[in-house]
């Protein structure tokens, strides 16, 4: 689905950030466009998860440089919300548990917060429930599941998959997957992996931070992109996918020393 | 012979006038209370009320209103109530008509209820025709009126443990009329009961005890809902005793909603007894007052009976809220969870002191204590004490107290989905007090309280 004349979706120039005090974004740069698939790949403590966060919007991160711009707007300046009804969607690692509310109704309430953004009307209850049970399929999803507590009881691989019904909701332009894969079993990863094959479009881009190899033979990458020290060190193909998981980290680390003198 | 006295004499002599002037201060409490003429009681129950009031009228005059110096009162401080002189009005229950209370009823309970404003009863806003003439649910005067029921009366009537702390003496001292709910042996009452007790503010600070006596003989079955709530926001002060009996197999799943006005003073006594196989369920609900103290005390007299207390404390702006709950075991096989939760904002504060005691007899009990405490601002404070004394050595107890705020991470979850920062957080709160609110059995508290934690502005 590449193209040359593609809309840039996300462009991230010189970006720094820290956390207390401590620099874990040292200079990324990215460029994302409709249509293209791209993957984060690093050792843990790289920075992938920070990248995440920062692009959404957590409060725990200051940003102390650089920019990133979404569709031509300056991402930095939007609150988290914001950042949500514009187009940008995280799928969260750990997602959080919301005794008492209901799937259905906090579905409801993210929809209709970005209907309302974009100037349509809300939908109503029985016009939600009709256009969520569409969406159900998309992760297999048991509609029992609607009625249930956000996320509380759900096994790690229900609650990603409820990610992955947010996002078939919500129609991001960039979806950030940050590590959806951790604790699934094979037959969840499929599941998930074919939840986000089915919402790739012309005009929407996916970011995936992984530590493996694993998902990407799933949803197959574009780019992938390894980062250490809270930096893209090298990109590639999705052949370097495959390097990593044979070779490891530690020659691209190695090749980055010998460069740096 | 001396006896050496290290405090400075100045200082003794201000501690004593001190005392001097608490033990005042209740004394003119006990002067408001009213006479036992005019009632209508037949004379055997005039007798017994006068024998019953005049123990408890012997007790406060040898006490004073407890100062931080008394562990039971440490991190609850009345001096706010000494500033204020209160007068009983009597009577005011005809000025309230039924249209003035139209929201507070339960509409489950919308022909079994009573209503006593003041702390006296209100027949004219009271219906109990949905119930079984089986069932006795009425005033203490009309109880009275029944045979059956007057000699039983007295066996129940302030003979619940603990009756000797001073605000449940000054109740009883002071004993005039009250609610009765008397659930005969065997029966299942499916409608929810409630008692409603109503304060009305008026220019002069007034003041109100209501009493209530529960009995639920052997395997009966019902549900209760005591609320104390107000109209107008003058300054009042209620001291509510309500006394649960438990016969064996019986079983009581009893919801207090404290929501008094915030220009409120309420210390609330709650004590119950649980005999053998019973099972007593309490939601403890509390919402209301600037200060609010709440003693809900649980005595296990019968083997294996099961105990479930759920907690709920919500408080802003300036308001104090003190629970101190205890279940003292005396028999074996008994079993108990108890979970406490309090939300608390601004600069408010909560105490939440939870007793369980376990002695020598009480042999295979199964005790569960949780406080669980979310400080919704820098300045807001939370004392929570767990304390449990067990002496048997075959037992499974466990307790644990958490604070916490809510985290960023959980509020970040919500805006990344397009919620904003506010309702965010309106939702987290909620959720935190949705597992105590969950258990409320009747539909239209429950989603009024549900209802009410939602639009808490944090």
């Amino acid at each position: 689905m590449i193209s040359k004349n593609s809309e840039v979706i996300l462009s991230v120039k010189d970006l720094t950030a820290e956390v207390e005090g401590v620099q874990i974004l040292k200079g990324m740069n990215l460029e994302i466009k409709a249509g293209e698939i791209h993957a984060i790949m690093g050792p843990n403590g790289s920075g992938k998860s920070t990248f995440s966060k920062v692009l959404a919007g957590h409060p725990d991160y200051t940003v102390t440089g650089g920019e990133v711009r979404f569709r031509g707007q300056n991402l930095l300046d939007m609150e988290p919300e914001d950042r949500a009804k514009v187009g940008v969607f995280l799928a969260f690692q750990y997602p959080i548990e919301i005794p008492g509310v209901s799937n259905l109704d906090f579905l409801r309430v993210a929809y209709n917060s970005k209907r309302k953004y974009q100037g349509l009307e809300e939908l109503d209850a029985f016009d939600f429930d009709e256009l969520v049970q569409q969406k159900l399929d998309v992760v297999k999803m048991d509609p029992a599941f609607l009625s249930r507590s956000v996320n509380e009881g759900f096994s790690g691989g229900e609650k990603k998959r409820n990610e992955i019904l947010q996002m078939a909701l919500l129609e991001p332009y960039l979806a950030i997957l940050d590590e959806t894969d951790s604790g699934l079993d094979i037959d969840a990863l499929k599941i998930v992996a074919n939840g986000v094959n089915h919402l790739t479009t012309p005009d929407n881009a996916i970011l995936m931070i992984t530590h493996y190899q694993r998902l990407l033979d799933y949803v197959v990458p574009d780019f992938v992109h390894v980062m250490a020290n809270g930096r893209i060190l090298t990109s590639g193909g999705k052949e370097l996918a495959l390097e990593l998981e044979a070779r490891g980290y530690d020659w691209v680390l190695e090749e980055e020393v010998v460069a740096a003198r | 012979m001396t006896i050496q006295v290290s405090t400075l004499p100045e200082a003794r002599d201000a501690g004593v006038q001190a005392r001097a002037d608490r033990a005042t201060y209740l004394a003119n409490l006990l002067d408001l209370r009213s006479g036992l003429t005019g009632l209508g009681l037949p004379d055997g129950a005039v007798a017994s009320l006068q024998a019953i009031r005049e123990a408890a009228a012997v007790r406060v005059q040898e006490l004073a209103i407890p100062s931080t110096r008394e562990e039971e009162w440490r991190f609850t401080d009345l001096s706010p109530l000494l500033q204020v002189s209160f007068a009983n009005i009597n009577s005011q229950a005809t000025l309230v008509a039924a249209s003035d209370i139209a929201s507070l009823p339960l509409p489950e309970a919308a022909d079994s209820r009573l209503v006593f404003v003041n702390g006296s009863y209100a027949p004219h806003l009271s219906s109990v025709s949905g119930l079984s003439s089986d069932v006795f649910v009425g005033s203490l005067a009309d109880a009275f009126q029944q045979p059956a029921l007057q000699m039983r009366i007295t066996n129940y009537l302030a003979k619940q443990p603990g009756g000797h702390e001073v605000f449940t003496s000054l109740n009883t001292a002071s004993l005039t009329d009250g609610a009765v709910v008397w659930i005969p042996r065997g029966l299942v009452v499916e409608q929810p009961i409630q008692l409603l007790f109503i304060s009305v503010g008026s220019a002069t600070p007034t003041f109100n005890q209501p009493r209530c006596l529960v009995v639920a003989e052997a395997s009966s079955r019902f549900t209760l809902v005591e609320s104390y709530t107000s109209l107008g926001d003058g300054v009042y002060f209620t001291n509510p005793v309500t006394e649960v009996w438990l016969e064996g197999n019986a079983q009581v799943n009893h919801t207090r909603v404290q929501q008094d006005s915030t220009a409120a003073f309420h210390i609330g006594k709650t004590a119950v007894s649980v005999e053998r196989n019973a099972h007593y369920t309490c939601q403890d609900i509390q919402f209301g007052a600037s200060l609010a103290r709440h003693n809900l005390e649980v005595f296990q007299v019968g083997e294996q009976t099961e105990i479930v207390l759920n907690g709920l404390t919500l408080l802003e702006g300036t308001q104090v809220g003190d629970t101190h709950s205890t279940i003292a075991y005396s028999k074996p096989y008994g079993a108990s969870r108890q979970i406490h939760k309090c939300i608390v904002d601004d600069r408010a504060h909560a105490v939440f002191n939870g007793k369980i005691f376990v002695p020598k007899a009480a042999q295979l009990t199964d005790a569960g204590q949780l406080s669980k405490n979310l400080l919704l601002s820098p300045k807001a404070r939370v004392d929570t004490k767990p304390q449990l004394e067990i002496v048997a050595d075959n037992v499974k107890c466990s307790h644990g107290a958490t604070v916490s705020q809510l985290e960023n991470d959980e509020v970040f979850y919500l805006q990344s989905r397009g919620i904003d920062e506010t309702n965010a957080r309106k939702l987290l709160v909620y959720a935190f007090a949705y597992e105590v609110i969950q258990e409320i059995p009747v539909d239209s508290l429950r989603q009024q309280l549900a209802a009410l934690v939602r639009s808490h502005q944090c």
